[in-house]
């Protein structure tokens, strides 16, 4: 129990169980495996949210290019995907057999070199992580070393987010352009398509966010974490304490590409395509409002932010498609102006001291020195405090 | 002042220090010295590039030409965090602490050890650390209130707050600016002795505009005027010079 | 790339491209200008700002369309009350915002971005909602149709020529409200110390206002320029926007002169390299090129060096 406590408070250890619980046995029992397929779908944007929680909410660098390194980790697993689904058999009615179906309408008549190495679900599987992280690392180092941060930041990100996107369309024939990379079957030739599958990509994917979450949870209990936080709020400070500022900033936005990159991985195998529509300008900054709505500071927040945001859009752009754009509008004002900390932080002020009576009436142990739970809206920023 | 250029014995020496923003020079050829144990105090009209000078110092500006040595180990070139991890502290002169953070956590990040981002993961807070917390917390006023957070901290608490976060780096030039800006006077005389105390085994630069402090203080006073030395020596000496009187008080 | 070409197609393909790529110049400029004012001034990133263009462009589509049918005879000179008309509704719509959204924000620039953001979704589905899905577009007046040829297979369209020569006007004159004016003088004072501006006496508030007004208004003005030379829709803005605020920070945040420069460069060579390569391949190209700069030298082409 104290190795636990050393990084998780009561509150926190609550907030995982319920996640695990809602993840493992309350969605699956509710819902048809259309539905759940669905959610789980979601549940991939929440790698990304966890990942700005670490990046936006607690170092304070805005990223508006985490569909990037969404689609980076989702392209690698569709490009690993693909070659599997077009074997010379498969593909025997192509002037090109063996080259997925794309390339062969693009009169491309060779897999081009950086298509080779997906051959191997090794490499691929590596390459979901490394790829983004390399990317994050030479974007983070050309920008924080530079000390360009801020808006200048977030902008540059978006651009990038921009011109990955058109570079995606536009060379169609190596990525299958605005399509994207469609009709994906067997992962080593086990159909990701039957139900079974679907149950057991969604047991994967909700054990990773677990994973994910409790490793975010590991690094907001170390100092790092609170290095993080004293970097959002005085940067000279931190720098003149003798850290090199940049480096904390790079492993934090690496993390958060990481983390996106996972996400991404397991949206292509859960929904069998991965398309430039899930890297540009607008999913990437609806992506930091799944993070807002869950209220930046908290890591479970941002789950049920993404979750919220998504069953929204979903219900309501099947219904009303007008309301949808804008509800959305309103929803990124009103996490701006009027509740900051998002659901997380309604929960700190309103439920979380309840939950807390709650459970410390049955089982009362000594908790001689923590602090009282926050009393203001602004409590969220507890989780960095020591769980002493 | 006969000095021998190249490697001193002063624990920093600035020569032929120059910067200018296009054009302007806010620091023009300076040369100053700080003895080992020495409380040596700046002080100047507003724009003279006091706060300037310690800028440059600790690498928050970069030079235009000369050079500072401490320990005849250059500067200039050096990082922030680097001429820090080399032994000089630095004061802004709005406090600058983390706010969302409690006493402790802001002390304890200022504790030299775990500088590296996998240090900092690994980081454990042992016994070393929290003696030293409490120990630095009891030079500073501040071991009643640990675990505050220290937003909720006064304007002269957090200045001390800060002086604390310097002194458990154990600094060997701690550089402080405008220390007392803003206190009241039962917190400055508290900062005075403070000051007299900390400087045990060190040397501190001080830039500051209070001059009963800084009698109460100063082992040597520089003035600065136009971003040139107008007249330097012990605080008598200084304060009878006619080139200060006339900066000072004349037109 | 060039081996297919002679040297005076060459040159002529250089003046053509060059040619259009100074009509995309004007664009960028005048979409620029009003985002230099908010974000070089006040330190506001106005994603909406090309919703605000897109106001102008529809208002000048509406003064157009009553003309046409209500003052034929007027229509030559339509243009110009549709101007002035797109400008006071930008202003307008800006101060507005400025009032109910962007003054609750000012030094939390991260969160004036999602919530400009949010919008310009807004926005967006407003004119969707309002003028349809569909694109459109305003009949120009005879004249300002046609092209002048300059040599055998160079030509130049009118409404190029126009909207360049509206371009410049506009420049000149935001130089002198910034710059020459008393409500600039006030701007920048309260840019560099609010509080001491509001100690002498200027209203921080109300200057505040209207510079946000001001580059709105400058936004509508773009929009209506940007009839003239494409069809207007109500996601036009959104595929300016990433583009602007590159070329306002690759031009210096502060600097009016490095946003003009700062266009020149990025739509002379993005329109050059489209008539080599395909379009999307010339854009990745440009765009990569500046953000590459941008991080060699992140206080853009034109910055003060100053004590911090």
């Amino acid at each position: 129990m104290t190795s636990i406590k050393s990084f998780m408070s009561r509150q926190e250890l609550i907030g995982i169980l319920v996640i695990a619980a809602v993840l493992f046995i309350i969605m699956p029992l509710a819902m048809d495996i259309f539905r759940l397929n669905l959610f789980g779908k979601y549940l991939t944007y929440a790698f990304v949210a966890v990942g700005l929680v670490l990046c936006w909410g607690k170092c304070g660098i805005l990223s508006l290019g985490q569909g990037v390194f969404f689609g980076l980790g989702g392209y690698c697993m569709a490009m690993y995907l693909k070659l599997e689904a077009s074997t010379p058999e498969a593909t025997a009615i192509q002037s090109t057999p063996g080259i997925p179906d794309f390339m062969d309408w693009n009169q491309i008549t060779a897999l081009p070199w950086f298509w080779e190495p997906f051959n191997s679900l090794t490499f691929t599987l590596l390459a979901i992580i490394i790829v983004p992280a390399v990317f994050a690392f030479i974007i983070g180092a050309a920008m924080f070393k530079r000390r360009v941060g801020g808006v200048y930041f977030a902008i540059i990100t978006q651009a990038i987010a921009a011109i990955l996107t058109i570079l995606i369309i536009g060379q169609q024939g190596y990525t299958g352009g605005v399509n994207g990379i469609t009709d994906l079957r067997t992962l080593k030739s086990w159909d990701i398509r039957t139900d079974e599958a679907k149950y057991i990509l969604y047991y994967v994917n909700g054990a990773l966010l677990i994973a994910v979450l409790l490793l975010s949870q590991i690094v907001l209990k170390s100092k790092l974490g609170r290095l993080l936080v004293a970097v959002r709020d005085q940067e000279d400070r931190v720098r003149f304490s003798g850290y090199d500022v940049s480096n904390i900033k790079i492993f934090v936005f690496c993390f958060a590409a990481v983390l996106s990159a996972i996400g991404g991985a397991m949206f292509t195998l859960q929904v069998g395509f991965m398309s430039p529509s899930f890297v540009g300008i607008v999913p990437s900054i609806e992506m930091v409002i799944f993070c807002a709505v869950g209220g930046r500071l908290s890591i479970f927040g941002a789950v049920y932010g993404t979750l919220l945001v998504n069953w929204a859009k979903t219900t309501f752009s099947e219904t009303f498609p007008e309301l949808w754009l804008f509800g959305l509008g309103a929803l990124f004002i009103a996490v701006v102006l009027i509740f900051p900390n998002g659901v997380s932080g309604l929960y700190q002020s309103y439920l979380a001291p309840l939950v807390d009576r709650v459970v410390s009436t049955g089982k009362r142990k000594g908790r001689s020195d923590t602090a009282p739970p926050p009393s203001s809206g602004f409590g969220a920023e507890t989780t960095a405090k020591p769980a002493e | 002042m006969n000095t021998i250029n190249n490697n001193t014995d002063f624990l920093l020496s600035i020569e032929n220090l120059t910067v200018s923003f296009d054009g302007f020079k806010a620091v023009d050829d300076l040369n100053l010295y700080v003895d080992e144990n020495e409380i040596h105090v700046i002080i100047g009209p507003n724009g003279a590039g006091k706060t300037t000078v310690l800028d440059l110092i600790c690498g928050r500006t970069r030079s235009t030409d000369g050079s500072i040595k401490f320990r005849n180990k250059e500067l200039t070139d050096m990082r922030e965090h680097e001429i820090v991890r080399e032994g000089v502290g630095r004061k802004f002169q709005n406090p600058s602490i983390y706010e969302d953070l409690t006493v402790f956590e802001n002390l304890e990040l200022s504790f030299p050890r775990g500088r590296s981002v996998w240090g900092a993961l690994t980081f454990q807070r042992d016994q070393d650390v929290k003696t030293r917390v409490h120990e630095i917390a009891g030079m500073v006023f501040l071991d009643e209130l640990l675990d505050k957070q220290a937003a909720l901290l006064s304007h002269g608490q957090k200045q001390w707050l800060e002086i604390g976060m310097l002194l458990i780096q154990d600094p060997e030039l701690l550089m402080l600016d405008e220390p007392v800006a803003g206190m009241s006077v039962s917190e400055r005389k508290q900062t005075a002795k403070l000051l007299n105390e900390i400087t045990k085994g060190r040397s501190v630069m001080v830039v500051e505009h209070d001059m009963k402090f800084v009698e109460d203080i100063a082992h040597r006073v520089t003035v600065l005027h136009q971003g040139k030395i107008l007249s330097e020596g012990s605080m008598a000496k200084v304060q009878a010079d006619p080139k200060v009187i006339d900066v000072y008080l004349g037109h | 790339m060039f081996a297919d070409y002679t040297w005076t197609e060459l040159g002529s393909i250089f003046a053509m491209q060059g040619f259009a790529g100074l009509i995309l110049f004007s664009v960028f400029v005048l979409m620029a200008l009003g985002l230099a004012i908010i974000f070089g001034q006040m330190g506001v990133i106005n994603m909406a700002h090309g919703e605000f263009m897109i106001l102008g462009a529809y208002v000048t589509y509406l003064c157009s369309n009553f003309v046409e049918a209500h003052f034929p005879a007027l229509f030559g000179i339509y243009f110009f009350f549709a101007m002035a008309l797109a400008f006071v509704a930008a202003g307008a719509l800006g101060a507005l915002v400025e009032w109910s959204l962007i003054r609750h924000l000012y030094k939390r620039p991260l969160d004036t971005l999602l919530a400009t953001w949010g919008l310009s979704l807004i926005l967006q589905q407003a004119y969707r909602s309002i003028f349809g899905a569909r694109e459109v577009g305003v009949s120009l007046p005879n004249w300002l149709l046609g092209s002048v040829p300059l040599t055998d297979i160079i030509e130049i369209p009118i409404n190029g020529i126009f909207v360049m020569v509206l371009t410049f006007v506009i420049a000149i004159g935001v130089y002198f409200i910034l710059f020459r004016s008393r409500m600039g003088m006030q701007t920048r004072a309260v840019v560099q110390n609010r509080v001491m501006a509001g100690a002498v006496g200027i209203n921080t508030q109300k200057v505040d206002r209207n510079t946000f007004a001001l580059g709105c208004g400058i936004a509508g003005i773009a929009g209506s320029a940007f009839t003239m030379i494409g069809s207007t829709g109500p996601t036009a803005g959104q595929l300016y926007i990433v583009d602007t605020f590159l070329i306002v920070v690759f031009g210096g945040a502060a600097s009016l002169l490095g946003t003009i420069a700062s266009s020149f460069a990025i739509s002379q060579a993005q329109s050059t390299m489209e008539f080599f390569l395909s379009g999307s391949m010339a854009k990745v190209l440009t765009l990569l090129t500046v953000v590459g700069i941008l991080m060699l030298r992140p206080q853009g082409l034109f910055s003060l060096k100053i004590r911090r």
